[in-house]
C-alpha cells in the first residue's frame, strides 16, 4: 500500500466512524427525549464536542493530502466527498444535541397522544435507519443501498409537512400543551433536516463511485 | 476549443522496429491552438510516436511504418513531401536543451540562414521576435554574440524554443521539455507553452502527469504501444474512462 492509499484508507474510515457517532447521538437524542432523561442530554453534550474535534481532523488531513499527493480521478473524487461529507455530519450531530436541548425546557411529560398523531417515533426511527444504512453503504460503498436511502427522505418530509395540521387540531382541545408542542415541531423539523443532510451524504457516495452528480436532480 | 480544426490527424498507425511492433493501430486527432500532452510508462511509445510527427525515425535502423499522417490535410509520409519543408512546418524540442555551439544570435538564426534567407534585417527582426516570443530578450539582449552553451539550462531552453519559432512552424512537438530543468525554470517554460498555443499546435510528452494537467486541453494515455484512451484532459484527470488510465494516473499500476 502506497503512502497514499493508506492515507485514503484512514480519511474513508474516519468518515464512517464519524457517521457511528452521529447515529449514537441521535440513538442517544431519541431515548433522552422519550424518556425525558436530562443526565443522557448531558452526555449527549459532551459527545457533540468529539464529533466537532473529528470534523477538525478529517478536515486538516484532506487538506494535507491535496497539498502532499495532489489526488486525481476517485481518489480526488473521493476527497472533495469526504470535505463535503464531515460537515454534513457534524451537522447531524448539532441537531441531536438540539433536539436533547428541548428536554431542560420542558416541565412535564410528553403527551403520549400527540406523540402519536405527530408520528414522532417513527420520525426518530427513520432517520435512525437512515444513518444506519450510510454507515453501511459508506462502509462497502454500496451505492444501491445508497439510493434506497433518498425514498427514506421523502417519507420524513411527509411527515413534517403534516406536523403543523395535526398540532393546530390538537391544541383546539389541548391548549395547555402550546410550548410542548412548539418545542416538538421544532424537534421535528430537526430531524426532517437530518434526512435532508443524510440525503446529501448519500448523493456524496455516489458522486465518488459513480462520479455523477445527482444533487437537485429528480432522477438519482 | 472544441471548434478548432484538426491540424495533427494519425490514421490507424502502426509502427516497427524490425520485428518489434512499438505503436499498434493508434488513431487520433490533435487540434489547431491546442496542447495535447502525451502520457504513460517508459517504452509504452509516446516518444516514438511524438517522433513520427516529423519524421524524426526515417534513418532508424528496422523502421517501419503503416497508416498516414496528415498534416493540415497533408500526408506527410508521401514521397513528394520533402523532409526539409515538413521540418518547416513542424519544430521540435528535446529533453536536454541542445542549443549549437555559437552565439546566441547564430543559434536562432540557423534555421533562416539553412533556408537561404541573406536579409539581415530580416534576419536580426525574426531573431528578435523569437527571443521576445520566449521571454529571453531582455535576458540577453546585450550579448547576442555570447555563446549560447554560457546560457543557464532553463534560459538554453527557451533558446531552443525560440530557434523553433523563429522558421514560424505551424507544430511545436516537445519531448519532456523540462525534465531537465528546476521548477521556476519549468514553471517559465509552462507558461511559454500557454502563450504558444494561441499561435501554435502543440504536441507535448511528459513524465509529469501534473504537469501534462496543469498545461494540456487533451490528454492521450499509451501503454505498450497502444493508444488506451484519449479525451479532454479534466475528464481524464477527474473521470477517466479506462480503468488502465485510472490506476496509471493514480500511481497503482502494475
Amino acid at each position: 500500500m502506497t503512502q497514499l492509499e493508506a492515507n485514503l484508507k484512514a480519511l474513508k474510515e474516519g468518515t464512517v466512524e464519524m457517521i457511528t457517532l452521529a447515529k449514537m447521538q441521535l440513538q442517544k437524542s431519541k431515548q433522552a427525549f422519550l424518556e425525558k432523561n436530562q443526565d443522557l442530554a448531558e452526555e449527549i453534550f459532551i459527545t457533540e464536542k468529539h464529533l466537532n474535534n473529528f470534523e477538525l481532523t478529517i478536515d486538516r488531513d484532506c487538506e494535507n493530502l491535496f497539498a502532499l499527493h495532489n489526488p486525481v480521478a476517485s481518489d480526488l473524487r473521493l476527497v472533495i466527498a469526504i470535505l463535503k461529507v464531515i460537515s454534513d455530519i457534524e451537522r447531524i450531530g448539532d441537531h441531536a444535541e438540539g433536539i436533547a436541548g428541548y428536554i431542560a425546557e420542558l416541565d412535564k411529560q410528553f403527551e403520549k397522544e400527540l406523540f402519536e398523531q405527530l408520528r414522532f417515533t417513527e420520525m426518530f426511527d427513520l432517520a435512525l435507519q437512515m444513518l444506519d444504512m450510510l454507515e453501511e453503504s459508506f462502509d462497502k460503498e454500496d451505492v444501491s443501498l445508497a439510493r434506497k436511502i433518498f425514498k427514506l427522505d421523502k417519507s420524513l418530509n411527509e411527515i413534517k409537512r403534516a406536523s403543523p395540521d395535526v398540532i393546530e387540531k390538537y391544541l383546539i382541545d389541548n391548549q395547555d400543551v402550546t410550548k410542548q408542542a412548539l418545542f416538538l415541531f421544532s424537534a421535528i423539523r430537526k430531524l426532517e433536516r437530518v434526512g435532508d443532510l443524510s440525503k446529501n451524504i448519500a448523493e456524496q457516495l455516489i458522486f465518488y463511485t459513480e462520479a455523477k452528480v445527482v444533487k437537485h436532480k429528480k432522477v438519482k | 476549443m472544441e471548434d478548432n480544426k484538426t491540424m495533427l490527424e494519425a490514421n490507424n498507425i502502426d509502427v516497427f522496429y524490425g520485428d518489434f511492433q512499438a505503436i499498434k493501430d493508434v488513431s487520433m486527432k490533435m487540434k489547431e491552438n491546442s496542447v495535447t500532452a502525451f502520457i504513460g510508462p517508459s517504452g509504452c511509445g509516446k516518444s516514438t510516436f511524438l517522433r513520427v510527427l516529423n519524421r524524426m525515425n526515417d534513418y532508424v535502423d528496422g523502421f517501419g511504418l503503416k497508416g498516414e499522417i496528415l498534416i493540415d490535410g497533408k500526408k506527410i509520409y508521401e514521397k513528394s513531401i520533402k523532409v526539409e519543408e515538413l521540418r518547416k512546418q513542424v519544430g521540435m524540442v528535446f529533453q536536454k536543451p541542445n542549443p549549437f555551439p555559437k552565439s546566441i544570435f547564430d543559434n536562432v538564426a540557423y534555421g533562416l540562414r539553412i533556408q537561404g534567407i541573406k536579409d539581415k534585417k530580416f534576419i536580426t527582426e525574426r531573431v528578435e521576435t523569437s527571443l521576445k516570443q520566449v521571454a529571453l530578450w531582455d535576458e540577453v539582449k546585450d550579448e547576442l554574440k555570447k555563446s549560447a552553451l554560457a546560457l543557464s539550462g532553463g534560459q538554453q531552453q527557451r533558446l531552443c524554443i525560440a530557434r523553433t519559432l523563429a522558421v514560424e512552424p505551424s507544430v511545436i512537438l516537445m519531448d519532456e521539455p523540462t525534465s531537465a530543468l528546476d521548477p521556476i525554470s519549468t514553471s517559465k517554460i509552462e507558461k511559454l507553452i500557454f502563450e504558444l498555443k494561441k499561435q501554435y499546435t502543440i504536441v507535448i510528452v511528459t513524465h509529469n502527469m501534473q504537469q501534462a494537467a496543469r498545461i494540456s486541453d487533451e490528454t492521450a494515455f499509451f501503454y505498450m504501444g497502444e493508444l488506451i484512451e484519449f479525451d479532454k484532459t479534466d475528464k481524464i484527470f477527474t473521470n477517466p474512462s479506462e480503468e488502465k488510465t485510472e490506476n496509471y494516473i493514480t500511481g497503482r499500476f502494475g
